[in-house]
């Protein structure tokens, strides 16, 4: 073997190690977060943790309960908001545009996909907070349901596109009507990559900080309702860690092992469901 | 298809006079490259059954067989092409110049043997570098832009291309974007050329050119090549091996094998009967 | 479905009621699908009324200025505009190496069920929140950067003006580097469906030619899908663009421009997040509204640019395969 080939060979199996090495390095991010998370914050989850206020300052013995609420609220109004929009949307594109209709319809859910999320927090301070001079849960879960809107409005036209038109035509020539065929036979056919979608925009939306910044701001006590602010999950960790205080910085480890914690499952599950297999029965 | 084969066979081609010493096929001192004895499994399916063939130094061999037969499975041992695929396995020998090429090393092997493919496929480069992407990875004796005309003429395409050398492969025609793959795999000056079907996808008057260069290339390099067209086979090669089902059924001097074929299914082959 | 000769009223309200059920049902549907449309053109509307006091005092002059002092109320986005690219630059300097590498490695070399399996990873490393990668970056990676890598850095490459200065931690180069690690995923899940998208006859007729597997990898299959890769690029580079929480948690938060990475600075995004409910008077809060205005049209454009050139990668490699 010549000289040359010799160094292209070494040169090939070298680079080819360097890509594997790519891999292993960007892979193993993952479990350094979360190892990160659960030596820091691990000792500190207790029952005091999900049950109580924050402390005063300086003193320890606090927990999250009002962020964990507040989160909760946000979330579920965020979806009560998100999903609806998303999902009529989605079957609105499927079943029912013409074509230009669809075309600008799918153009504003890209573009609102691709607005950074602390822009969707100015824009829900302009609408929700300006005007009433207070910040809210409500601004907060607009924002956090805007945000779902895009990627449940996409996946639901997918899927509900990928469902065959036999099965539509089946059930159309049995005398169905389109929205009865829509209702009865494509959405359920199509209901996993839909709730995969769901859940995944859901877990998303769990982590973001930004838009909440200005609009549902945060909440040292319970927060009443649905008209005040709110503490929440993501936005107390920020907090917590750029604090000087040794017990919050414990605090916020802990609070960012049970955040990550609650995405990474729901991103498991959402992604089990999906890859369960195909929702519609081949003939 | 049937009528115009039992027509066409004598019509296309005017055999030589069948004499015993024309039956042979060639002695081994005269083979480029040998297989023995060749096994190959896709996982645990068997596609190939002992099959023992020799490939004559500077004459066209084709290889043609119905659809799975195996000659495209075979044609690609040939340069160890089998192995960028995860599931295959070899067994038997394959020699080149004596030497079998299971044991050496396989970048230079494929530099000896290059490869046609079925479909054109051109690297989204100009037309220069595509002939001379060979050159410059495996070093050129002579200047690189002497070596890429030198290719381009050899695969007839030289005067059709000279003054847009720079223009994207892409811009050619199918039949001329198959004789620039002829040409890119001739200027790395391969002993062995591998065709696998290269006309299936291109009109008939590229068709003709082509099947007129590689009675050309003879020449220069030892080729083999699968085709499942088999006016062209007894068109242009000098032997031809039959293969069914993964088996060498006959291999002779071409005008045996289509006028006085010694095994019933090659008869039934070429005129038609299947395949 | 014709209408027998019968009770033609029955009929046509049996018909007129299908219709309706299934017009209730589009003109439902379309609002939600309107109401998509609506607010994302009423958010483009508010940002640029919600910026029209900056717009009109500064101009385009709000673009080159660099002071931003909201006690004289004279506003200019040059340190956050410097501090958003030159944080992006290292994040690409970065990720676009360790994804592409990665992309290579699963697109090319391993198996089947390896490369979906690593691929989950990285889809679940893309799930995770910004301010999760943020507490990270300040309890670990600032720590490291002040004391190891930066002095490091310093002692071999301190000649260059962007390792020069005292090693804060926090800075350019750490909010860069935890972009990068944010961004990767983006790169590998994109290009890795383009290289997989690279029809198999390129790399065997570069391995027919007697390349080696790098060879043909880079030579060919690389530069086929180059446009494609871009793509994955540039949606990174929007994703970067956007990031608020972690890099608001490490860049220093100061609006600083200089050539030495170890500084302090800060981003777009950052000073929204950091100065938004500091905000007094309108002046001050419509200011940061434009840099939010700066900052969609940004992401807008690369985003659109990203897009058209993974759909025009689609489209030439069925092209080719149409010979």
């Amino acid at each position: 073997m010549s000289g040359r080939l010799r160094w292209r060979k070494f040169v090939s199996g070298f680079m080819l190690a360097m890509t594997g090495v790519c891999a292993l390095v960007t892979v193993s991010v993952l479990f350094f977060v979360l190892g990160d998370l659960v030596v820091h914050g691990g000792t500190s989850i207790n029952w005091n943790f999900f049950t109580k206020l924050p402390a005063p300052v300086g003193e320890t013995g606090g927990g999250m309960a009002n962020a964990i609420v507040g989160s909760a609220k946000l979330l579920l109004l965020a979806s009560l908001i998100g999903v609806p929009i998303g999902f009529l949307g989605g079957v609105y594109l499927a079943e029912f545009s013409g074509s230009t209709a669809a075309f600008i319809v799918r153009y504003a859910g890209d573009l609102l996909n691709g607005v950074p999320s602390i822009v969707i927090g100015i824009f829900a301070y302009a609408m929700l907070v300006l005007p009433f001079k207070h910040f809210s849960t409500i601004a907060g879960s607009f924002a956090l349901g805007l945000m779902m809107v895009p990627i449940i409005l996409r996946s639901t036209e997918e899927f509900l596109n990928g469902v065959p038109r036999a099965l539509r035509e089946g059930s159309m020539a049995l005398g169905a009507s389109k929205w009865k065929t829509i209702q009865a036979v494509v959405i359920p056919a199509a209901y996993r990559g839909i709730l995969t979608a769901i859940l995944l925009a859901f877990a998303r939306v769990a982590g973001e900080t930004a838009p909440l910044l200005f609009t549902a701001l945060g909440n040292r006590y319970w927060s009443h309702g649905w008209n005040e602010p709110t503490a929440s999950l993501p936005v107390v960790i920020y907090t917590y860690a750029l604090s000087p205080y040794d017990d919050w910085h414990r605090q916020a480890w802990a609070a960012g092992l049970v955040l990550l914690g609650l995405i990474l499952v729901i991103n498991i599950v959402a992604r089990a469901i999906l890859s369960r297999g195909i929702s519609v029965p081949r003939s | 298809m049937h009528a115009s084969v039992r027509q066409a066979v004598p019509v296309n081609i005017t055999p030589p006079a069948p004499t015993s010493a024309s039956r042979e096929t060639p002695a081994p001192a005269e083979l480029r490259m040998s297989i023995s004895k060749v096994n190959f499994w896709y996982g645990s399916k068997q596609t190939l059954f002992d099959v023992s063939l020799g490939f004559a130094t500077n004459k066209v061999t084709a290889l043609i067989g119905p659809s799975g037969c195996g000659k495209s499975t075979l044609l690609r041992t040939l340069n160890r092409m089998h192995e960028t695929i995860r599931n295959a396995r070899l067994e038997g020998e394959i020699l080149l110049d004596g030497n079998n090429i299971l044991a050496q090393d396989v970048t230079q092997l494929r530099r000896r043997v290059g490869m046609v493919f079925q479909r054109p496929n051109p690297f989204p480069k100009s037309i220069f570098e595509n002939v001379a992407y060979g050159l410059r990875i495996n070093g050129s004796k002579l200047p690189i832009a002497e070596a890429v005309e030198k290719s381009l003429r050899h695969a007839a395409l030289w005067d059709e291309v000279k003054d847009q050398l720079h223009k994207s492969a892409y811009e050619l025609s199918g039949g001329q974007q198959q004789r620039l793959c002829i040409a890119r795999a001739l200027a790395v000056e391969p002993e062995v050329l591998l065709l696998d079907e290269p006309c299936s996808a291109l009109d008939p008057i590229s068709t003709a050119k082509i099947e007129e260069l590689l009675v050309q290339l003879k020449d220069l390099c030892t080729i083999v090549t699968v085709t499942h067209n088999m006016q062209q086979a007894a068109r242009i090669s000098d032997f031809t091996a039959f293969l069914l089902i993964g088996q060498l059924i006959e291999f002779s001097p071409t005008p045996h094998l289509f006028t006085t074929p010694s095994d019933p299914r090659t008869e039934a082959y070429i005129t038609g009967r299947f395949g | 479905m014709t209408p027998s000769a019968g009770p033609i009223v029955g009929s046509r309200s049996f018909l007129s009621r299908l219709r309706e059920g299934d017009e209730i049902a589009h003109l439902i549907t379309f609002l939600f699908a309107a109401s998509v449309v609506l607010v994302t053109l009423l958010l483009v509307f508010v940002l640029w009324q919600q910026s029209v006091l900056p717009r009109h005092k500064f101009g385009f002059a709000f673009f080159f200025t660099r002071v931003w002092d909201p006690i004289s109320e004279d506003f200019g986005a040059l340190p956050f505009i410097y501090g958003t690219i030159v944080t992006t630059v290292v994040a690409l300097l970065i990720s676009v190496p360790l994804g592409l590498g990665a992309a290579i490695f699963l697109a090319e070399l391993a198996p089947q069920r390896i490369s979906d399996t690593l691929q989950f990873f990285i889809d679940l490393l893309a799930a995770v929140p910004s301010v999760i990668y943020g507490l990270l970056g300040i309890f670990i990676v600032v720590p490291l950067m002040r004391t190891v890598i930066e002095p490091a850095l310093k002692d071999t490459l301190g000649f260059l003006p962007f390792f020069q200065g005292p090693a804060y931690g926090v800075g350019f180069l750490t909010a860069g580097i935890v972009l990068a690690i944010m961004i990767v995923p983006y790169i590998i899940s994109v290009s890795r469906e383009i290289l997989l998208a690279v029809p198999r006859e390129q790399r065997e007729a570069a391995l027919a030619l007697g390349s080696t597997r790098w060879e043909s990898t880079w030579k060919v299959v690389i530069p086929f899908a180059r446009t494609g890769i871009m793509g994955s690029i540039f949606l990174a580079m929007a994703r970067a663009l956007g990031e608020t929480m972690a890099v608001a948690m490490v860049i220093g938060n100061t609006p600083t421009i200089s050539a030495s990475l170890f500084s302090p600075g800060y981003s777009i995004a950052a000073v929204i997040a950091n100065e938004f409910t500091e905000a007094t008077g309108d002046l001050y809060l419509q200011a940061l509204v434009e840099l939010g205005l700066v900052l969609f049209i940004l992401t807008f454009i690369l985003n659109g640019v990203a897009r058209l050139l993974i759909v025009l990668t689609t489209q030439k490699g069925s092209r080719t395969a149409q010979v």
